[in-house]
């Protein structure tokens, strides 16, 4: 008989390595890892030795060369004898350009969709679940392609708004113009503007110089400070809630606060806005949105704003009835209740899928490429890569620029969602 | 049948009814859709008065008490609660909503608040308490309940009888004058069971009008001026607790009752 005190002393068998739970794992995790290495090191290999015998080495030198193609849209100075490195910068911006403005208006779709769905009203629910369903099992390609075909063969060339009988006018009192080339709408522009900055890095990236314009700096700064100011004045507000019970109305106060130095900066800077004009056969003047860039925009965001609103109706559906009776029960009113007992619960469920509708919204900007919008793609990872050959480098590297980007946002979004987390425990 | 009458010696005195009219239900009809679930329902209930609804499941009892703060809209017939009649009007379920407190079978508690922020979220935003104040009121009641040591923990850090003694506390903060349970030991385990009909029983010696959906006999017997048998929709029998027990009427309440105690 033997006693528990006793350990028992066997020796090591080399059947234990896969018999014993204590071994298993680790012999498992071995010989995972070295068909890993093993398969890495035959691909990088067999790269290597194939571009070796196609006379092909691995060099980011082509990004210093003259680029030699236009791009039509550009947020930065550009031409066809710039680099091919600022091409991709002018890539990179667009792209950041349409995501950016995608996620927006696509949280701003899917909030209100989302809310509308769960609306009491039979015709409102109905009309959210037809946007619903009809934008999320459509392919965003077809989408894109649709909207901008409509854009495109709907609207009038710019030469109908010419002559004594124009075919077309423009609208909002002649300050938009919506042709067949893009929407033309007034600029900001000011009087006594302050200028630029230009911002140029040293060494290889010399060609990625840009400006900044110190005017938009300033407002922004301004805009910055305004709302830190808003938010003294709700701690404030807070404060004397907690000690007399009322809670002072603020919001007239907020309002002055934000729109009063904007407004006494815009006059300073002598703002004022730039119509577009009908000039020979093209407009001149204001800004031009270019039907690729709204069409863009709005398949991307209205595509991704479907899924989010699915998102949004899930999380104030994941708070269970009895929280709303609860504090019903307790006389809440229903606005109160949605802003102290529901969202506070419901957010906790929307923003981690939240998150993975911005990195796809992100993503599928990609597709701009269907109907020639110059993004990242388009550019360093298209007409460069064809003209250069480097598509090896090419496409790691936009690769690599929507890796760092998704890592990005991901990064931001999950430190917003330990802010706003249930501390259950 | 329970024991809580022998173990605990229930002092009465308090608990004195008054002719003053708490709640006034006339003729009040329910359906959900086709199905009608409270049929001609007219029940008065005095100031002070601590009412023992029960009934088979799907009788229409929780509905009947969700009727009174307007949880569930009732189609015909008047409720009238402290005088004021519970109609579509706004203003008249906000005074009503305030005077009247609940609690659930599930608790209800908001799990992404404290203990401590539960019981002022109400008193802060509807009645307009100063917050220090309202903390002192929450602080007063959690001694009542006798949890004043876990204020500052989540409710899903506490046992089911602790999250609903302090549930019984959040409503008691909005200091309502009528009490209602729906089903408040129902969701507990047997040994938590007591700690909250103690409470109750508790509320009920200060002099609170009361009714509770319940199927504690025990308590009942031991508290309760009336109990109320509901079948289908409809009141089929009220009398007071010993004559509720030892002498039902209507064979739909023996069977009940012989259903409910036979074990």
């Amino acid at each position: 008989m033997t006693t528990l005190t006793d350990t028992p002393k066997q020796g090591f068998r080399l059947s234990q390595l896969i018999y014993d739970t204590r071994y298993r794992s680790i012999t498992i995790q071995v010989i995972a890892t070295v068909l890993i290495v093993a398969a890495l090191w035959w691909l990088a290999r067999n790269t290597v030795a194939n571009l070796t015998a196609l006379g092909k080495d691995f060099t980011l030198e082509f990004l210093g060369n003259r680029s030699g193609y236009d791009i039509n849209q550009r947020l930065i100075a550009y031409d066809s004898n710039a680099t091919h490195g600022r091409a991709a910068l002018v890539g990179i911006l667009n792209t950041l350009l349409v995501a950016g403005l995608g996620c927006v208006l696509a949280t701003i779709l899917g909030v209100i969709f989302g809310v509308l769905r769960l609306s009491k009203n039979w015709i409102v629910s109905r009309l959210a679940a037809v946007y619903v369903e009809g934008f999320r099992n459509v392919p965003l390609l077809l989408w894109i392609i649709a909207i901008f075909a409509v854009m495109t063969e709907s609207t009038p060339s710019p030469r109908d708004f010419r002559g004594e009988n124009p075919v077309a006018s423009m609208a909002l009192a002649d300050n938009v113009a919506i042709t067949n080339r893009g929407a033309y709408i007034p600029e900001p522009l000011f009087a006594n503007g302050l200028g630029d900055v230009e911002i140029k890095p040293g060494g290889v990236f010399a060609d990625l110089y840009f400006n900044v314009s110190i005017d938009l700096i300033v407002i922004l700064l301004t805009l910055v400070v305004s709302l830190l100011v808003v938010k003294l004045v709700n701690t404030r507000a807070a404060d004397i809630q907690n000690a007399t019970g009322v809670r002072p109305t603020t919001w007239w106060v907020n309002l002055l606060i934000i729109v009063a130095p904007i407004a006494a900066l815009l006059w300073g800077l002598g703002f004022y806005l730039g119509k577009p004009e009908l000039s020979g056969f093209n407009f001149s003047g204001g800004t031009h949105l270019r039907n690729s860039l709204l069409a863009l925009w709005l398949a991307l965001s209205l595509y991704t704003g479907a899924f989010i609103a699915e998102i949004v109706r899930g999380g104030i559906n994941a708070v269970s009835k009895g929280q709303t009776e609860a504090a019903f029960a307790l006389g809440l009113r229903p606005n109160r209740t949605m802003r102290l007992v529901i969202l506070p619960q419901a957010l906790r469920v929307i923003i981690p899928p939240l998150i993975s509708q911005f990195l796809n919204l992100t993503k599928n900007s990609s597709l701009a490429i269907a109907i020639g919008y110059m993004d990242v793609r388009s550019t360093l990872g298209g007409i460069t890569v064809n003209q250069t050959g480097r598509e090896l480098e090419g496409i790691l590297l936009v690769g690599l620029f929507y890796l760092l980007l998704s890592l990005a946002i991901s990064t931001g979004m999950n430190w917003f969602n330990d802010r706003v987390k249930l501390k259950e425990r | 049948m329970s024991e809580l009458a022998i173990e605990r010696q229930i002092d009465r005195s308090h608990m004195t009814i008054s002719d003053e009219v708490a709640i006034q239900i006339n003729n009040m009809n329910k359906w959900y859709g086709q199905f009608h679930v409270l049929r001609d329902i007219n029940l008065t209930v005095q100031r002070g008065e601590r009412i023992v609804i029960c009934g088979p499941s799907g009788s229409g009892k929780s509905t009947l008490i969700r009727c009174i703060n307007r949880l569930e809209e009732h189609q015909s017939g008047d409720i009238i609660v402290d005088g004021t009649e519970l109609t579509s009007d706004l203003k008249n379920i906000d005074k009503i909503r305030s005077e009247v407190g609940m609690c659930f079978q599930h608790f209800n508690l908001f799990p992404h608040l404290t203990i401590l922020e539960n019981c002022t979220l109400a008193p802060i935003w509807v009645r307009k308490v100063p917050r220090k104040e309202a903390e002192d009121i929450a602080m007063h009641y959690l001694e009542k309940v006798k949890i004043p040591d876990q204020a500052h923990k989540y409710p899903g850090m506490l046992s089911g009888g602790q999250q609903q003694r302090v549930a019984i506390a959040r409503s008691l903060c909005m200091k309502p004058r009528i009490m209602l349970f729906d089903e408040p030991t129902s969701a507990l385990d047997p040994e938590m069971i007591k700690e909250v009909l103690d409470t109750m029983i508790e509320l009920a010696e200060e002099g609170m009008t009361m009714l509770c959906v319940t199927h504690e006999m025990g308590f009942a017997q031991a508290v309760a001026n009336r109990v109320i048998f509901m079948d289908q929709g409809q009141i089929i029998e009220q009398n007071e607790p010993h004559a509720f027990f030892n002498d039902p009427q209507s064979d739909r309440t023996k069977l009940f009752l012989s259903q409910i105690l036979g074990h």
